[in-house]
């Protein structure tokens, strides 16, 4: 059985994101996934640090300072190699919840 | 991240805190950026983004407990604050210090003793497959078991033991190296001793088997350490020189190791000598002898073999001996234990050691159960503040680890205290020679840290659980709706009731067993001995090292005797003196068989009693104190040529003629008929314990024993006397080692065992009885000082004074009742156990229980006397302003 939770998805997103985009600060990634998801999905500030945070002492994100386009300083974040390894197990198990809910949901 | 980064981490928690104050600062000014650029004004823009933001603090905590490099340092963080709290009631810190170190000190100085004594083997190889020969039935002391000749036979006929060794523990003499002469005690053995133990010498060489070649042929010596140091001053030159033991040389062929001692754990040899070569230091040969109970004997079992086949094995032997040596060989069944605790003393000494542990433990137990019960009473003061932290985002798993951390920190003080203070007496025991020149060697190895450690944290989780699990199940609103007022909490202070309960419970239990020992301390004390030490001196004179003037042979040492005994009774102040071949509870005493007179085959079956056969001069029983109840005493008139006579002991009258009178009839000891002369009251000759035994006292001319014991009655201070026999005597035999010592002294071991356990028992339940009046004033202290109001609010109604004193301490004393009667049951179902540490325990006895529940009665009377005080001086008026 796929192992997922609320916290799993949350890191699926954010590692998700920072593959597509390459490097980004925290406010762009709730930007990214508030956008791209049609305003469906709102990430919490008060869940998103903390999940950085967690995910950086794991080794699947790396982080650095660097300027914003306005000339402002921010701490942007990048997918590491293991993140990578992280996002393809994330996602396969992403799916296979899918899966099941919707055989779930469909039986009549 | 590495170790490494997160241990410097554990410093850059500023660091760490500004950067994620930086980066949420970052997000919200991006955020405020973007709402402008949509048109909004900036301060529209930043209360939006402050609005989703949230609390920045709750958030920025959140983040940094993601950070695991900082999990450390929030351990950090509980201590110092853990040591705010600490700070700010030293009171309450330094009690349950105190509580703890009392607790825990306890338990590991007797764990260090119990390591020392049970758990760590004896200094040689393969202790385990090491046995002792015992004979089948019971009994106290007597290492000796066996004659030279049946040890030989034994070890030539088992077929179960890879080697057996003989040891006479008992060999002594004058030590002559130089100029200098020093008093030894020591081991005669086979000359297989050392390579059957498999232990290897610290200088030079051992002894061997290959080394002997008849009697005296192997005149070496291997010297213990502990000599070495203190006589030869660690000179290594000493290897191959000679020295004079009893004025016979003996060349000193090697030293042993520093952790040699020996099979025995309490007495350390001070020398080793071949066995062979024991006629010339104790003037008799045993070798040839198989009346003389001699050796102890020692074997290692051939590996496979169980001891009970062993012992099978060789009781098969011990019977085919009794068949062809009735005379002298009775045909006991053996049994083995293990050598190193005094023979069968070891199972009493391991009963008493494992005991005292239980105790200890129940010590540490009270301990606990008080802190947990003064930690729950803080954790109820605290409630309201540990609510306000839960409800303003505190997880309760911190809560908890803060209060866990609380506990640990003060059970590691405490432990450090206890541990400290252990060492320091267990190294101070270490250095105590007891009176009995025993020794008892107990080293804080790794295994003593180890048992503080975890002493320290079982403690720690025991009585840090309670408030901890108290504040788990704590629900805020509750808590702080109704403040400090709990009386809807009744399980919780059903809880803290059990545990006062309980320690009190423990502590009567402790208090009856130090009672139980005091009472047979005193038994034993004023048990009969048949004899008074009080006032009386004993001189050891070994006269068979004076070259002698006069008659050579035994007619001259009786001379001498003579002579010496005249001399000490003219010293002014003597009441009495005699001489005696072995002063009563000395050890090592055997059974001689007596005949009825008429008898012709004097083998072991047909001899009637097997007495105890003392030799002694005229004037001994006077010297002695012990009265004569018919006849006479013995005279110098009885010599070898006139009739043999003797004086026997009550129980020797009556087991032999029954209710006729003793005096005038006759029997057979050592082949001689003899007639009684007088009879003396009866007395204690082995042990403290033992039953009635009979006794035979033949006189000193009639017997060519020689070993001779000066017992001498004065009024004159001890010391005083000292010098005063020594100059007598110095007269008659000039140069000769004399040794005066006072009689009760030499009997303080007989009575250390019964001694060590008062002191312990005394200690548990002292310490026991301190930790009850704590945990009773705390309870009913707090109890006081949080319903203040309410007294204050029924005295202004009108209540009387017995009534507010019943509703501030009744309960405590109530718990006191309960408690000390569940303690007092727990002490007569634990008769078992005390039966281990005091002989004939009886906690039943009605001074015990008078003792035990007037001490505890005293105990909660001073512990409430306070509180009650306190209580009954309510002041309505004033309290009701207060608030």
């Amino acid at each position: 059985m796929a192992k997922n939770d609320l916290q799993g998805t949350l890191d699926l997103l954010v590692l998700k994101t920072l593959a597509q985009m390459g490097r980004l600060h925290g406010y762009g990634i709730v930007q990214h996934i508030q956008r791209v998801s049609d305003e469906l999905l709102r990430v919490e500030e008060g869940s998103l640090y903390p999940a950085l945070h967690r995910m950086e002492q794991s080794g699947w994100i790396g982080s650095e300072w660097a300027l914003t386009e306005t000339g402002r300083k921010a701490k942007y974040y990048r997918l590491t190699a293991t993140g990578r390894r992280r996002l393809d197990e994330a996602e396969r198990d992403f799916e296979e919840l899918v899966k099941g809910v919707r055989a779930v949901l469909r039986y009549a | 991240m590495g170790l490494w980064q997160r241990l410097t981490n554990l410093r850059r928690r500023e660091r760490v805190d500004a950067e994620i104050a930086a980066e949420l600062e970052a997000h919200i000014a991006l955020a405020v950026e973007d709402a402008m650029r949509a048109g909004m004004s900036e301060a529209d823009a930043r209360r939006s983004a402050r609005l989703r933001f949230g609390n920045p603090v709750a958030l920025r905590e959140k983040t940094m407990g993601a950070d695991a490099a900082l999990v450390l340092d929030g351990v950090w963080r509980d201590v110092k604050f853990a040591l705010r709290q600490m700070k700010k009631s030293p009171g309450f810190a330094l009690t349950a210090v105190i509580t703890l170190a009392l607790g825990i000190g306890a338990n590991v100085a007797v764990f260090g003793v119990v390591n020392a004594v049970l758990l760590s083997p004896l200094a040689v190889r393969d202790p385990q497959s090491l046995y002792q020969l015992r004979h089948k039935a019971w009994a106290k002391g007597r290492l000796l078991t066996h004659s030279y000749p049946a040890f030989e036979d034994f070890q030539r006929r088992n077929t179960t033991f890879s080697g057996m060794t003989a040891i006479d523990a008992y060999s002594n003499g004058a030590l002559r190296w130089g100029n200098a002469v020093t008093e030894v005690h020591g081991d005669e053995v086979t000359g297989n001793y050392f390579d059957l133990l498999g232990v290897e010498p610290g200088l030079g060489q051992f002894f061997h088997a290959a080394d002997e070649h008849g009697p005296n042929s192997v005149p070496y010596v291997v010297l213990s350490d502990e000599l070495w140091r203190s006589a030869f001053h660690a000179d290594r030159g000493v290897v191959g020189t000679t020295v004079e033991l009893n004025r016979h040389p003996f060349t000193v062929v090697g030293v042993a190791s520093p952790q040699f001692h020996g099979t025995e754990r309490f007495v350390w040899p001070d020398y080793w000598i071949p066995m062979l070569n024991e006629e010339q230091t104790t003037g008799v040969d045993y070798l040839h002898a198989r009346a003389s109970i001699a050796v102890t004997v020692i074997g290692r079992l051939k590996p496979g073999v169980t001891p009970s086949q062993a012992a099978e094995n060789l009781s098969a032997i011990s019977a085919e001996l009794n068949k062809e040596y009735p005379l002298t060989d009775d045909g006991q069944p053996l049994r083995l234990v293990h050598p190193g605790l005094w023979g069968d003393d070891g199972a009493v000494i391991r009963g008493f050691l494992w005991s005292v542990t239980v105790l200890a433990l129940l010590v540490l137990a009270a301990a606990c159960a008080n802190l947990a019960g003064l930690f729950a009473a803080r954790a109820a003061d605290r409630s309201r503040e540990l609510a306000l932290r839960v409800a303003l985002g505190s997880s309760r798993r911190r809560l908890v680890r803060q209060l866990l951390t609380e506990a640990a920190l003060l059970a590691v003080l405490g432990g450090a205290v206890g541990l400290g203070s252990a060492a320091l007496l267990l190294v101070a025991l270490n250095r105590w020679h007891p009176a009995f020149g025993g020794h008892v060697a107990v080293s804080v190895d790794a295994r003593v840290y180890l048992a503080g450690l975890a002493f320290t944290l079982a403690s720690a989780l025991l009585f840090g659980m309670v408030p901890a699990r108290q504040a788990w199940q704590n629900s805020p609103l509750h808590a702080m709706k109704s403040g400090s007022v709990e009386s809807p909490h009744l399980r919780r202070f059903a809880l803290r009731d059990l545990l006062l309960g309980a320690q009190i419970a423990i502590c009567t239990l402790l208090v009856t067993a130090s009672l139980v020992a005091v009472r047979g301390m005193e038994r034993m004390l004023r048990a009969p001995l048949g004899f008074e030490p009080q006032g009386a001196m004993l001189v050891e004179l070994d006269l068979s090292q004076v070259e002698l003037a006069g008659p050579q042979g035994a007619d001259g040492a009786l001379v001498q005797e003579k002579a010496a005994l005249e001399a000490v009774r003219s010293i002014p102040g003597v009441t009495a003196a005699g001489t005696v071949s072995r002063t009563p509870m000395t050890g090592g005493m055997h059974g001689v068989p007596v005949f009825r007179p008429g008898t012709v085959e004097f083998t072991l079956d047909h001899s009637v009693l097997a007495p105890y056969v003392f030799t002694m001069s005229p004037g001994y029983l006077e010297a002695a104190g012990t009265r004569l109840l018919s006849g006479r005493d013995v005279a110098w008139t009885d010599t070898a040529q006139t009739p043999a006579v003797a004086v026997v002991n009550e129980s020797f009258a009556k087991k032999m003629w029954g209710r006729q009178p003793a005096v005038g009839q006759r029997f057979i000891v050592s082949g001689r008929l003899t007639e009684v002369v007088g009879v003396a009251q009866d007395g204690k000759y082995h042990d403290m314990e033992e039953s009635p035994q009979p006794v035979v006292y033949v006189p000193l001319p009639q017997d060519e024993q020689s070993e001779a014991i000066f017992v001498v009655r004065s009024q004159r201070a001890g010391n005083e006397m000292a010098v005063a026999l020594e100059r007598a005597l110095s007269g008659i035999a000039p140069n000769v080692p004399i040794s005066v010592e006072s009689w009760p002294d030499t009997l303080a071991s007989e009575l250390f065992p019964a001694r060590a356990a008062t002191v312990a028992l005394g200690v548990m339940g002292l310490l026991a009885a301190m930790l009850a009046v704590t945990g009773i004033f705390g309870m009913a202290a707090y109890g006081v000082s949080k319903r203040m109001k309410e007294l204050g609010i029924r005295v202004a109604l009108g209540a009387r004074r017995m009534q507010v004193l019943g509703s501030a301490v009744g309960r405590p004393i109530m718990l006191l009742g309960v408690g000390s009667m569940l303690g007092l049951a727990c002490g007569v179902f634990a008769s078992r156990l005390l039966g281990h540490i005091v002989y004939q325990a009886n906690p039943r006895d009605p001074l015990v229980v008078g003792g035990a529940i007037a001490t505890m009665a005293l105990l909660g009377m001073a512990a409430t006397l306070i509180p009650a005080r306190r209580a009954l001086r309510v002041d309505p008026s004033q309290l009701m302003r207060e608030e």
